[in-house]
């Protein structure tokens, strides 16, 4: 077994996210790049665990969910409520692990019944559970209101992100390439002939909406131990919308693609700070060429695979 | 023993209108029984019916399944599935983005043992029941010989062989009863001829007990036993090939009434 877990591809991937974590803790630890870069980039290692549980939700099941922010909310006030309590990493494991509880619970609650629905109703029913969650907090007294929770201590460091980020990866990855996912994939492809084929729909559309709200909330864990403050108004629609376009403008239902979707619009968005008022316009005409020219987004559903690129070195050799 | 399958008064009414209505059926294991009549007949809405796609309006559907009578009227597709029914589809339904493997490992999936807890931490057994599911679904590939395309995209096959595909898919489910909605549908002569040795094959190999819909008459007079005759809903006739082309309500129904 151990042979399977070691074989070549898997080496590789193993040595590339080696390559890429020394690279970034360089830069990063001794101040090769500014602030506001390291900052861009921990942004960056957060939306893509958000996206990549998004692209499971959306992209592998097939189910157009709006409310991703609401289970990164969740995550990011039950970490920041008990680590201003408890400011230690102990503080933020059981901040996680309360959060990924209260998020499961909430997963269960909206997707049994909303995961009958189908396409713009289950779009409309998420929005709306992500809104209540986040007017919850609002109104919350632990939460403290609108005014948000300020004095988080910083916990969330690089390696701890960079470890998190690669876990969700193999986490999603690994469920789609296995039954579970296969099945979650027939889903998307033809529920009916699913059905037919001896797939209870329900159970798995209900487990790829768990574990994408799982992920989302350990990624709102870690942006709450990161940034200091956190508010309600920045889990609103607008952040579902951001997690959204990067599953769209990488590929629906590509891993790879998310995790490129989400480094391209991070840079892009730090480049465009300087524009502000320019932003959204060259966001928008970005998103709508994309749409036009590349409807299945920038890789549609490839995935790098160095087991295909070793086979094809072999074949050529 | 009583009959592998015995279809009870079975009626199904959308709104007003009565698609199938007081049918009554017993298949016995291992029979090849066509279901005939004319369009919108009401064929598709029995085996959307027989295999849980709709809920009955009334009626009893019972399968004798190792020994014992179970009741599978109105349960669930997968369940049904479970007690060993599969199908095709009149208009292809096969997972288009997935590979031509990929769509029968999918209908493997009841016989698959671990859960998504083993699949995310990659346990032993993982490895172990995906290593039999690709053995056995290119085992079944090869049967019906697309084998050779397995890495192909389902989309991307003729459609002739994404029809066989579909047969392939429901045989990975291991089934008892196979529903073949219209198999022949669209393909030439010559594929019509592999596939009655398609049908046949598989029927002998699997110990098969197959229904099918088809509008190809050589074909189903060639090798149903017996034949269901559908129109408007009801059952007007049945019985074997020759009973069936002359009985008057069959020709009345296909080719009108003398005036």
């Amino acid at each position: 077994m151990s042979k399977k877990i070691l074989s070549k591809a898997n080496l590789c991937w193993m040595a590339l996210s080696v390559a890429v974590y020394i690279l970034l803790s360089v830069l990063i630890n001794f101040r090769i790049i500014s602030s506001y870069y390291t900052i861009t980039i921990y942004n960056i290692l957060i939306n893509i665990i958000l996206a990549v549980s998004l692209n499971l939700i959306i992209g592998i099941c097939g189910q157009f969910s709006l409310g991703h922010a609401g289970f990164m909310c969740i995550g990011a006030y039950s970490a920041g409520v008990i680590t201003k309590m408890m400011p230690n990493l102990g503080g933020l494991f059981l901040g996680v692990l309360v959060g990924m509880v209260i998020s499961t619970v909430a997963a269960l609650i909206v997707s049994v019944p909303t995961l009958r629905l189908r396409g713009d109703y289950l779009a409309i029913a998420t929005l709306g559970f992500a809104e209540i969650i986040r007017i919850i907090v609002m109104n919350m007294k632990i939460t403290n209101g609108a005014a948000g929770l300020s004095g988080i201590p910083k916990l969330t460091t690089f390696t701890l992100l960079f470890i998190c980020m690669v876990i969700s990866i193999i986490i999603v990855c690994n469920f789609t390439r296995s039954a579970p996912g296969r099945a979650c994939i027939s889903i998307r492809e033809d529920e009916i002939a699913s059905e037919a084929m001896g797939i209870n729909t329900t159970k798995y559309k209900v487990s790829a909406f768990i574990i994408g709200a799982l992920l989302a909330s350990l990624a709102g864990a870690l942006f709450a131990c990161n940034f200091y403050v956190i508010k309600p108004t920045q889990f609103n629609f607008n952040r579902s919308i951001d997690i959204l376009v990067m599953v769209v403008f990488g590929g629906m239902g590509s891993m790879t693609s998310s995790v490129i979707a989400a480094i391209v619009i991070g840079f892009l968005n730090m480049i465009l700070q300087n524009f502000s008022n320019l932003r959204m316009i060259i966001y928008g005409v970005a998103l709508v060429s994309i749409m036009i020219f590349k409807p299945t987004g920038l890789l549609g559903t490839r995935e790098l695979s160095f087991e295909k690129l070793l086979k094809r070195k072999e074949r050529k050799s | 023993m009583s009959s592998l399958l015995e279809v009870k008064g079975l009626t199904k009414n959308f709104g007003g209108l009565c698609a199938v209505s007081n049918v009554n059926m017993t298949i016995e294991k291992g029979e090849l029984i066509g279901l005939i009549g004319p369009n919108g007949a009401g064929k598709t809405t029995l085996f959307n019916l027989l295999t849980g796609v709709y809920e009955p309006s009334e009626g009893l559907i019972e399968m004798t399944k190792d020994g014992k009578k179970v009741s599978i009227g109105g349960l669930k597709p997968y369940k049904i599935t479970a007690y060993g029914v599969a199908r095709t589809f009149q208009n292809i339904r096969l997972f288009k983005s997935m590979t031509v493997l990929e769509n029968v490992k999918v209908a493997m999936h009841k016989n698959i043992r671990y859960g998504i807890l083993s699949a995310i931490f990659r346990t032993p057994s993982y490895y172990t029941e995906e290593k039999w599911v690709e053995e056995k679904a290119c085992e079944l590939l090869e049967e019906v010989g697309l084998y050779g395309k397995r890495h192909e995209m389902a989309t991307n096959l003729p459609y002739g062989e994404q029809r066989r595909l579909e047969i392939a898919r429901a045989l990975a489910i291991q089934p008892e009863i196979l529903y073949l909605d219209e198999p022949a549908a669209g393909m030439n002569p010559q594929e019509t001829a592999d596939l009655t040795q398609l049908i046949y094959k598989i029927r002998d190999k699997y110990n098969l007990t197959i229904i099918l819909i088809e509008h190809d008459m050589s074909l189903v007079m060639s090798i149903c036993e017996r034949i269901y005759v559908l129109n408007y809903g009801k059952l007007i006739a049945s019985g074997t090939p020759d009973e069936v082309k002359n009985d008057p309500f069959v020709i009345k129904a296909y080719l009108g009434e003398e005036i």
